[in-house]
């Protein structure tokens, strides 16, 4: 660890270095803990267990939901946010960007009181349509949408601001409509923000475990996603879910090495 | 490397090891055992002047995993023999885990039972919502018992990780019914509905109890505790069954 210093003309003072070399320390770690401990012979059997590949689908197909879900919805939000001035427009956007701060348990929570049976919306989506949000898929999706979206939407924000507008005003300016704009000019430009939200807000649907279990519950193939089974997994087969936990740091890494030049800087 | 792990542990060790300075018991206990454990927990407390019991409480096969991790237990308080056993095993128990309580199943439901809920093939009925613990969580297993004595064949729309999560979820209203212990039923008071199984498709729970490796002599004092005269009464008076 102590090689990877990065600067070179100046030398850290002890006390600095030895703290420092702790906080590393810290996350590499229990990363390399997981890695070391995960039994590679029994792997591959653990991996394509039943249960972990129900696991595996469900994640996949509610993470990509909400995904989905959080780029019809909040790229119009970041859009809003971005451009149009409005009174509470800081406090809207200091509430909709809460869940990335807010305890998941308690998005469950306030997710059971308002999508709930009994909850404000949930009692009429029952009693008009027949619709119970909790103990499905959809509950799933929701509770990962509601957690996850709003790093679509700061990203995408972020990237609507810093956008060179001249680009819009001058295809405005040849006649284009307002939808042939932001479709053909405004969604192009900040493709790199759009693909970067929409990672960051998969793989924070990908990792939900609180608010899912709270909203959702926990049945195998219906609201078990993988971050659920591994819990479970360490009570009745820890070598299991060891190997399920490892998949997920692979994914995360991968995510992280995928967006290193937003967040790493490129230095 | 090397000099940066004794680091660490070093100060975890300093940031964890300052809890147990004075005279205290750490008890993980069932999750069906949480309100009598605590009025169990002051009595001793009354009856040991100096010592405190902190509990942890939750699913049992969650706190046999948390003790295998090395979480520090004093005593453990189990729903079933099961896990109790799997911790033996391990040579994590000292002595031989003693039963000190039975407990019996009952449907859980909203109150009044607006359902009509009337026994355990109801359960089955198409579009209720029933749930149950999970399968490794006692609760659970002694659910699916029941079920199979009765020759119902119903799946839970939820496996909760223990067993007060399932009346949580019926007294919210996201669940129709569930199987929990009698005891569960009568904690939540009013807020819930208890609807009896008949003795021959219930299950009689056992509860084990023990000291955990690393313990010291105040685990078996409230050990013998629960299983005094005294102790038996406190948990009677909750609805549990004499050992």
């Amino acid at each position: 660890m102590a090689s990877s210093a990065p600067e070179r003309r100046e030398r850290a003072p002890a006390w600095i270095a030895v703290l420092a070399a702790l906080g590393a320390a810290f996350f590499i770690v229990p990363l390399i803990g997981l890695v070391v401990r995960t039994p590679w012979g029994e792997a591959f059997d653990s991996l394509t267990a039943p249960d972990t590949l129900e696991a595996l689908r469900l994640s996949l197909i509610a993470s990509l939901a909400s995904t989905a879900v959080a780029l019809v919805l909040g790229v119009p939000l970041a859009w809003v946010y971005a451009r149009i001035e409005f009174p509470g427009r800081t406090v809207l956007r200091a509430l909709t960007t809460l869940p990335m701060v807010l305890p998941p348990v308690v998005g469950g929570i306030a997710l059971l009181l308002a999508f709930g049976r009994r909850g404000l919306v949930g009692a009429w989506l029952d009693s008009v349509f027949g619709i119970t949000l909790p103990f499905s898929t959809a509950g799933v999706v929701f509770a990962e949408t509601f957690v996850a979206m709003p790093f679509l939407v700061l990203t995408v924000e972020a990237g609507l601001r810093s956008m060179d507008r001249r680009y819009e005003e001058a295809a405005r300016a040849l006649g284009a409509r307002r939808w042939t704009v932001f479709t053909r000019v405004t969604l192009p430009l900040i493709a790199p923000s759009l693909a970067a939200g929409a990672v960051l807000c998969w793989a924070r649907a990908l990792g939900e475990f609180g608010a899912t279990i709270t909203f959702a519950g926990n049945f195998p193939g219906v609201t078990q996603t993988m971050p659920l089974a591994v819990y479970l997994l360490l009570e009745t087969n820890p070598q299991g879910s060891f190997v399920l936990s490892l998949i997920l740091l692979l994914v995360s890494l991968a995510v992280l090495v995928g967006l290193r030049h937003r967040w790493l800087g490129s230095a | 490397m090397r000099a940066t792990l004794v680091a660490v542990a070093v100060l975890l060790g300093a940031a964890c090891g300052t809890a147990s300075g004075g005279v205290s018991i750490s008890v993980f206990a069932a999750a069906s055992l949480t309100d009598t454990f605590k009025s169990l927990g002051s009595s001793f407390e009354r009856d040991h002047a100096g010592a405190t019991v902190k509990f942890s409480f939750a699913g049992t096969p969650t706190l046999a995993t948390q003790i295998e991790q090395g979480a520090h237990a004093d005593v453990f308080a189990a729903a079933d023999t099961a896990n109790m056993d799997r911790l033996k095993a391990g040579g994590f128990v000292i002595g031989e885990p003693k039963v000190f309580v039975h407990n019996r199943l009952e449907i859980v439901v909203a109150p009044g039972n607006p359902k009509r809920i009337s026994g355990l093939a109801d359960l089955a009925r198409p579009g209720l919502i029933y749930i149950a613990a999970g399968p490794t969580v006692p609760a659970g297993k002694y659910a699916s018992q029941a079920l199979a004595k009765a020759g119902v064949q119903v799946t839970p729309r939820s496996q909760e990780t223990d067993v007060k999560a399932v009346v949580s979820k019926v007294e919210l209203g996201e669940a129709d019914a569930g199987i929990v212990y009698a005891t569960d039923v009568r904690a939540a008071g009013d807020r819930v509905s208890g609807v009896p199984i008949p003795d021959q498709y219930n299950v009689l729970a056992t509860y084990p109890i023990a000291a955990i490796k690393g313990a010291g002599g105040l685990a078996n004092e409230f050990i013998d505790f629960a299983l005094s005269d005294a102790g038996q009464s406190i948990l009677e008076s909750f609805g549990f069954q004499r050992a």
